[in-house]
């Protein structure tokens, strides 16, 4: 167990350094360094530059040195949080990266907190029943909300309850709690049906596997058939995909929170991107890409560790 | 013995003052079970009736899609969601198991009447330890404490003979063998004695020591426990070293039913008879006395015959009289509870066999064709390592086989798995190559050479005959396109007009209609795939085909047909055949000379007569003793193997067997390896025992109602019944 932690703590570390390098290769091409220079002195004064006051711009950057030696400083400067500064907020990206990853964060929690309960309950409700009424009923209504995009739920909700009922602000311009219900119920009606029928499915095909019917007839109440035999196997597939929305939460929100306008991680990604303001889409990349390697990390482990046959082989 | 200690407390006496009205322990009543489809009911199991007292083993036998299993989980009150019990009655102890609510059936489930399953590891949750899955037993039925409940799972463990029981209980189901693993279902279905135990068949997935291992155990609960059991199976050999009384299934019917020895030995259906004229008994010679197939399929549940569902495929079949209404079972006058569903009892001559066979000329073995030298496969696998290759392991899955096949000639392989026989198979196919030593098809050396460097005319002088044709055929081609390829691709032929002539050729020569040619894979039953599967590998006019289990897949009364056709068309073209089984009985019918394998190397050879009368190698002699005959008159030798067959990543330095073998030489067999002693021309036997020992082995298999040695031993200590003389010497040569 610990030696496959640490491969794939090693495996993930080498992905890194591959994105990283790549990721700095693409922003160090001249063409992006003259985006940089339009960033720092404006479009129009970059267009009057002369060769040699542009080649003293980059010096003064520290633009003109060797390759390896800019992505050595680059390192060097993540690794105590400088990540450059954003030209269009004036502000460091380091500190605009924390701070939307925080809002981001807050959002995926409650999200996670509404959707994960709702889909297992529905999911394995659905599974234990599949053929009959109730399971029909759920499979209905998960596809049917997952097959509304997230802009049209989102319009829904706001004419809804913010502008027709006015109970909730239509954007989520402020630190309350009610602030973020709308984002978030958007957010939950997409994906949980997803993950619902990912536990529908697996849970009906447990149910038809013959330990459990091996669990049945050796006489142990129903309950503790489902409870105990079932979930504890039928967990296995819907827990990677729950994990694996972790990442669709960071990146994939972006339509979610220009909607609401929230001040999230996709908000400043699509902001940055919009503007080329390169620092920050760089860093944002990275933070993504960091994301994504270390939710398959922990779906990865945490799959070996409810499978007691990769566990123990 | 060992067994009782737990038991003794919960078996079930038999209940005192009820004398001779007993109350059966279970009786079906005119049970009619059926599952609901789209296409409409499909009657699963008709008019079934079965009385079991306590105490007594009951068999059902009977082909796939008989009803068998159906029975067994309608007993259970377990049928999914579209079966149910749409006729008739079942009483467990009196009570209709019909009336029980789920609260009152959850409470006899499990405690008592408890199942066995047929494949083990799938009957256990993978992700829950033994211990935990063993304890839910008592904890749910007799209110035990989990300490409890643990304590009397690892007495249980004891009880069903598995070693190192607190490992067992810590371990998960793929942790442990498939044989612990049933052992592990068996002891979960006696934890709480239950009156009534079903077995499904138990010891299909098993390797035959492993089986007879369970056979064992299964024989000596019904004997202690006082178990009602009812064994179902498709193997009537098995039933015989079983039950009491036996149930033949016919297509959803019971056919007949009687004891043990009325059904063997004094049949009174044909279906029976046909049954026991299809598998190969020690009296059956491929030549002299050929097996006898029944003719025609079993009917789909829908497409039933009016009358008797077996009258179709029956010699004595009589219009008018046999395809008319429903029959009854017929009781038969002078024997115990004899039933039989057939209106023919009475006219039918039972002493003539079921159709003679015809007669066939033995073939003379020509030159030799394929010779195998030293051949050595190993396998190199890597431990898991971080980035860099890590520890290797070496697999030996051939260790340097050395024999020789010739023409016309059938050569069997035999096996339990993990002895490599599919490796061996692989290496002549060109699918692996050999580490060390050659292979030598006529003069062209195979070895190491994979099958994309093979010319067209090599690949076709090897073909090869799969153990499974349902996923062997191409779903999406058709049969006649199928076989038309390999005749192209191996320059057969090359004008479309004779390709298509030649292609009807081996449809006629496999004896499958015409127009099959036309037809897709799943169109055809297994017996007819595997015909298929025949035509594509004579296609090319091979001289060696290699036969990997071809017909364990298919249905008793179908092995039969095919086994036949099979040598048939080798006899035609003078083919070599190397069968590759680990059915002994098939083998022994149908082989000239055998190879018997064990964790990858060969412990004997010889012509068939030589490996079935002593000297035995040990492995060998403990093989022939755990296949099971299905002849009253045939006495075996009684000896089980303890313990598993050894991982081939981590085999024992001398001789492989030395882990099980019951005459081992401490000391001896356990380092070096086993010298290869020749007793008459090609037969060879690799073992440290000394000839004179070997020399005086009894043989295993003996027929008629001659002295039987070892028949007393059967009740003596188990592992205790080897040979005297061998066991006088392997104790001698320990102390040395």
């Amino acid at each position: 167990m610990v030696k496959l932690i640490l491969q794939r703590l090693l495996q993930m570390a080498l992905i890194m350094a591959v994105v990283s390098f790549v990721l700095f290769l693409v922003f160090d091409s001249p063409k992006f360094k003259k985006q940089l220079a339009v960033n720092d002195l404006g479009g129009f004064a970059v267009a009057t530059l002369t060769q040699s006051d542009y080649q003293a711009w980059l010096a003064a950057k520290g633009l003109n040195v060797p390759f390896y030696e800019r992505y050595g400083n680059w390192l060097v400067g993540i690794a105590h949080g400088d990540f450059g500064r954003s030209f269009q907020k004036n502000e460091d990206v380091g500190f605009l990266l924390g701070r939307a990853l925080v809002k981001t964060g807050i959002l995926a929690f409650w999200v996670f907190a509404l959707m994960i309960p709702l889909a297992l309950v529905t999911g394995v409700f659905a599974g234990i029943s599949e053929g009959r009424v109730q399971d029909r009923a759920i499979t209905f209504m998960s596809v049917v909300f997952t097959s509304i995009p997230e802009i049209a739920t989102a319009i829904i909700l706001t004419v809804i309850f913010a502008l027709g009922l006015g109970w909730l602000p239509a954007k989520s311009k402020g630190d309350g709690l009610e602030y973020i219900i709308l984002p978030v119920l958007t957010l939950v009606l997409y994906d949980f049906g997803y993950v619902a029928r990912m536990t529908r499915a697996s849970v009906a095909e447990v149910m038809t596997s013959q330990y459990i019917r091996t669990a049945v007839l050796k006489g142990i109440p129903y309950r503790r058939v489902v409870m105990k035999h079932v979930l504890r196997n039928a967990l296995i597939a819907p827990f990677t995909v729950i994990v694996l929305q972790l990442n669709w939460l960071l990146s994939g929100v972006v339509v979610v929170e220009v909607f609401f306008q929230y001040d999230g991680f996709g908000k400043l990604l699509l902001d940055a991107a919009l503007f080329g303001d390169l620092y920050v889409v760089q860093a944002a990349t990275l933070a993504a890409v960091l994301v994504a390697v270390l939710s398959q990390l922990i779906s990865d482990i945490g799959y070996t560790f409810l499978n007691p046959r990769i566990r123990f082989s | 013995m060992s067994m009782a200690s737990d038991a003794a407390a919960a078996a079930p006496a038999p209940k005192p003052g009820e004398g001779g009205s007993e109350v059966p322990v279970l009786e079906c009543r005119n049970l009619c079970i059926s599952y609901f489809t789209r296409a409409g009911e499909i009657p699963a199991v008709v008019d079934f009736n079965l009385k079991l007292m306590p105490g007594e083993s009951h068999g059902i036998v009977g082909e796939s899609g008989c009803g068998k299993s159906t029975v067994a989980l309608a007993i259970m009150q377990y049928m999914g969601k579209n079966g149910r019990i749409v006729g008739g009655e079942i009483l467990f102890n009196g009570r209709d198991m019909r009336e029980m609510n789920e609260e009152e059936l959850r409470q006899i489930r499990g405690s008592q009447i408890a199942m066995v399953y047929q494949e083990p590891m799938a009957s256990l949750n993978p992700a829950m330890r033994v211990g935990d899955q063993l304890a839910e037993v008592p904890i749910y039925h007799d209110g035990a404490t989990k300490e409890e409940a643990l304590a009397r799972a690892r007495a249980m463990l004891e009880s069903v003979r598995l070693p190192e029981p607190d490992r067992i209980l810590r371990s998960y189901p793929h942790q442990i063998s498939g044989g612990q693993q049933q052992r592990v279902v068996i002891a979960m279905a006696l934890l709480s004695s239950p009156k009534l135990l079903l077995l499904d068949e138990p010891t299909t997935a098993l390797d035959v020591t492993v089986e007879a291992g369970i056979v064992d155990l299964i024989r000596e609960i019904a004997d202690e426990y006082g178990t009602s059991m009812i064994y179902i199976s498709h193997n009537l050999g098995l039933i015989l070293e079983t039950c009491d009384r036996i149930t033949v299934m016919y297509s959803g019917e019971a056919v007949e039913v009687g004891t043990v020895n009325d059904v063997f030995d004094a049949m009174r259906h044909p279906y029976t008879q046909g049954l026991f004229a299809s598998i190969p008994l020690p009296h059956a010679d491929k030549n002299a006395r050929p097996l006898v197939a029944i003719t025609g399929q079993l009917p789909l549940p829908h497409e039933r015959p009016p009358g008797c569902n077996f009258g179709p495929r029956c010699d004595h079949f009589l219009a008018g009289l046999c395809d008319s209404g429903e029959i009854p079972m017929l009781p038969i006058t002078g024997d115990d509870r004899h039933y039989s569903r057939c209106v023919r009892i009475e006219e039918i001559d039972w002493q003539a066999a079921a159709g003679e066979g015809i007669v066939k000329s033995a073939a003379p073995p020509g030159d030799v064709v394929l010779k195998v030298d030293e051949m050595t496969k190993h396998y190199e696998i890597e431990e898991g390592a971080i980035f860099f290759a890590g520890e290797k392991k070496t697999v030996k899955a051939n260790e340097r086989l050395s024999f020789e096949a010739r023409e016309a000639e059938t050569v069997a392989i035999v096996g339990e798995s993990g002895c490599g026989k599919s490796t061996f198979a692989k290496v002549l196919m060109g699918l692996e190559e050999a580490t060390s030593g050659e292979v030598l098809l006529g003069n062209v050396e195979l070895g190491k050479m994979p099958v994309e460097k093979r010319s067209p005319e090599t690949i076709a002088k090897l073909q090869m005959i799969f153990q499974n044709p349902f996923d062997t055929l191409n779903p999406s081609h058709t049969v006649g396109g199928q076989i038309a390829r390999v005749i192209k691709k191996f320059g057969v032929e090359k004008d479309e007009e004779k390709i298509n002539q030649r292609v009807l050729e081996l449809l006629d020569i496999v004896k499958l209609p015409r127009d099959f040619a036309k037809r897709r894979p799943r169109q055809l039953s297994g017996g007819q795939k595997q015909r298929v599967g025949i035509a594509r590998a004579f296609a090319g006019n091979p001289s060696v085909v290699i036969a990997d289990e071809p017909v364990s897949a298919l249905d008793v009364s179908v092995q039969a047909a095919v086994t036949e056709l099979l040598m048939d068309i080798q006899r035609e073209n003078r083919t070599t055949l190397l069968f590759i089984s680990h059915d002994l009985s098939v083998v022994r019918y149908l082989a000239d000379r055998i190879v018997v394998m064990y964790l990858g190397q060969i412990m004997e050879q010889g012509t068939t007569e030589e490996i079935f009368s002593p000297p035995y190698h040990p492995y060998t002699e403990a093989l022939l003793s755990a296949v099971p005959i299905a002849d009253t008159k045939v006495k075996k030798r009684h000896i089980v193997l303890s313990g598993e067959i050894p991982s081939a990543s981590n085999p024992p330095e001398g001789c492989p067997f030395c882990t099980r073998c019951p005459y081992v030489i401490e000391g001896t067999c356990e380092t070096v390896p086993p010298p290869i002693r020749a007793f008459g021309p090609g037969h060879l036997i690799a073992c440290h025992l000394s000839e004179e020992t070997l020399k005086a082995m009894q043989p295993v298999i003996q027929i008629g109602e001659g002295p039987i040695p070892a028949e007393a031993d059967r009740d003596a200590e188990k592992g205790e019944q080897v040979s005297p003389v061998a066991a006088a010497e392997s104790e001698r040569r320990s102390d040395v």
